[in-house]
């Protein structure tokens, strides 16, 4: 029996009946770490024997009846901006190198209530500022699908340990595609819940109207397990939404009979690969011949979105990164003369280029003289884009599109050019900016073996339409093989569903 | 470029935003924030008039509550991350 085969539902049922225990699941996981995390580099923290002891510690608590949650000894990592009391949290910065937290994360608590057990913290770009996991100040990860390849962002260490064996799900968080970019890039089911729907207490902050925690699982139904252990009401999250149908497994049937997606036309322009365009069409065909009717639409403002995020984006980031001056928690750099030329060079030291380039930009346009034109302007076209999806929401109950515009790019590619890597997140970020559900599933690899996702946008509180389609397609989809071994062929969507793709042969193509 | 950024305005942006930056530094900094600045521009080409600028998609309204304390005193474990800590206080330069 290989454990690690097991889906993280699977895991709880067997450790249930008794024909697992989480100490193995522990050890299985453990084992897969030592095999790979050396080329991987998914986690910054990992502490060996107190996962053990924390595996250990549960599995009596199993025994013994005191612990019957649905994710009970399966073991979990955690994306390392989330707080987790006396485990150290970093977000990948110089800045938070020795800073162990107090208190935890109400998305980790409600983990651990659940029984999950925490094995470590994974890398993410510094303080989830990229789109590629190579900002991280503790050295990039790799994609598990090819080592020469990035595995996305900033959720990255998440998405590659899923991906790799090395934990059972993980958690991410999302602020313009954090989530679903990298569970694209690494072949893993990636989910952004509407706002306030997972509390962010805990959560260290970048951008607070637009972050959201959510799950990266190995397939949808570990994703709806974990979102409805996630989705509770917290009075110490003021943007904390109280929502009555966190039910999300019981969405899980594989019917999309009547289901209106929408295919906006701006989503598969200019820019978009055309092996991802392939496997996103052929994942909206198998839907249509499903049941579901699929159309494409014009989904106005598109070119809009990236340039309001990066202005609201970078002004949330610069006001919530002021707390870090080296007095109270973190860094403190050795010389300085005075109390204001600590906090300078403290910042100066602490921070990468990647952050300081946000934070520089944020405090530009909230300066006086420049609000009105940058932030003010901002927030208008946010309103505006909002409302372009209520329209599409009134006649769509999915919209259906890329997640990112090409496959993982490769190592170093992307840094060297800021604006060029902040455009890759064009069709995830409007999402944000407008606070709705969204989720990836693999849909197919290219002719390199690198993974794609498919990308379905629901309207605010529908995560369980989107989990019944996403759900569907996973089923007519067939298993994603997991990365296993990174020489491992192409493995392409029409083997599995029999069917080929291209838009001339769909009936919503142009 | 259409975003000229100033010696000035680097100076400015980092007093606002606390960062010491080498003169390399400064030199990047102008030229990404330009770039960006040209780009975010594009902004310009929408009537935005009339339209409420929006914080948070949904209505955020203040959420009172008594004021009641619910967690124990944790500042010794708080001090134990402070870079320098005397007398259960944060320790800081001189500032008068």
């Amino acid at each position: 029996m290989d454990l690690l085969s097991y889906s993280a539902v699977e895991l709880a049922a067997a450790i249930r009946a008794g024909e697992a225990t989480a100490v193995q699941a522990m050890e299985a996981v453990l084992s897969k770490i030592d095999e790979k995390e050396e080329q991987i580099n998914a986690y910054v923290t990992l502490d060996r024997e107190a996962a053990l002891k924390a595996a250990q510690k549960t599995q009596k608590k199993i025994e013994a009846g005191e612990l019957t949650g649905a994710l009970a000894g399966v073991p979990v990592a955690v994306k390392d901006n989330l707080c987790t009391k006396g485990m150290r949290t970093t977000c990948a910065s110089k800045m938070l190198g020795n800073f162990i937290p107090t208190f935890s994360a109400q998305a980790v608590i409600n983990l651990e209530q659940a029984g999950a057990v925490i094995i470590g913290k994974t890398n993410m770009d510094e303080f989830a500022m990229g789109s590629t996991t190579e900002t991280s100040a503790y050295g990039e990860t790799k994609n598990p699908y090819d080592f020469n390849h990035v595995p996305g962002g900033s959720s990255g260490g998440s998405a590659a340990a899923v991906a790799a064996g090395e934990c059972f799900f993980a958690l991410g968080s999302d602020t313009g595609g954090s989530i679903r970019q990298p569970a694209s890039f690494c072949g893993v089911v990636g989910l952004k819940p509407t706002y306030g729907t997972v509390s962010r207490y805990g959560l260290v902050a970048y951008g607070s109207s637009l972050d959201q925690i959510g799950p990266l699982t190995k397939n949808v139904p570990d994703c709806a397990a974990v979102l409805e252990v996630l989705a509770t009401q917290d009075a110490k999250d003021s943007t904390s939404i109280r929502r009555e149908d966190t039910d999300f497994t019981s969405a899980l049937t594989a019917d999309v009979t009547g289901l209106r997606i929408g295919i906006p036309k701006d989503y598969f322009g200019e820019g978009l690969d055309a092996e991802v365009k392939e496997a996103v069409l052929a994942a909206a065909k198998a839907l249509a011949e499903a049941g579901a009717v699929v159309e494409e639409f014009d989904l106005s403002l598109v070119k809009y979105a990236i340039p309001t995020y990066y202005t609201i984006a970078a002004a949330e980031a610069s006001s919530n990164l002021e707390r870090f001056d080296g007095v109270k928690y973190g860094f403190r750099a050795t010389e300085f003369d005075g109390l204001h030329n600590l906090y300078k060079k403290t910042r100066s030291e602490g921070f990468g280029a990647e952050v300081k380039r946000r934070i520089m930009l944020g405090s530009f346009v909230l300066s006086s003289g420049y609000y009105d034109a940058y932030y003010l302007k901002a927030l208008k076209v946010k309103a505006m884009i909002k409302q372009a999806f209520d329209d599409a929401f009134a006649r769509y109950d999915l919209i259906l599109g890329p997640v990112a515009p090409t496959t993982a790019p490769r190592l170093g590619e992307s840094l060297s050019d800021p604006l060029k890597m902040y455009l890759g997140d064009i069709y995830t970020i409007s999402v944000n900016l407008a606070g709705l559900p969204a989720i990836s599933v693999p849909c197919g690899k290219d002719k390199a073996g690198l993974p794609i996702g498919v990308q379905l946008i629901a309207d605010r509180f529908a995560e369980k339409t989107l989990l019944r389609a996403a759900y569907t397609y996973e089923t007519l989809r067939g298993a994603f093989a997991l990365c296993t071994d990174p020489c491992r062929g192409n493995m392409p969507l029409r083997r599995r569903t029999g069917r080929a793709a291209s838009i001339e042969d769909t009936r919503f193509g142009d | 470029m259409a975003n000229i950024i100033s010696d000035e305005t680097i100076e400015y942006v980092g007093i606002l935003a606390k960062l010491a930056l080498s003169d390399e530094e400064k030199e990047q900094a102008k030229k990404d924030m330009g770039r960006m600045l040209d780009y975010i521009d594009q902004l310009g080409e929408l009537d935005t008039s009339g339209v409420e600028p929006m914080s948070h998609v949904f209505p955020v309204e203040n959420v009172f509550r008594e004021d009641v304390v619910v967690n124990g005193d944790g500042s010794s474990e708080t001090l134990c991350n402070a870079p320098e800590e005397k007398d259960n206080m944060f320790v800081v330069p001189r500032t008068i």
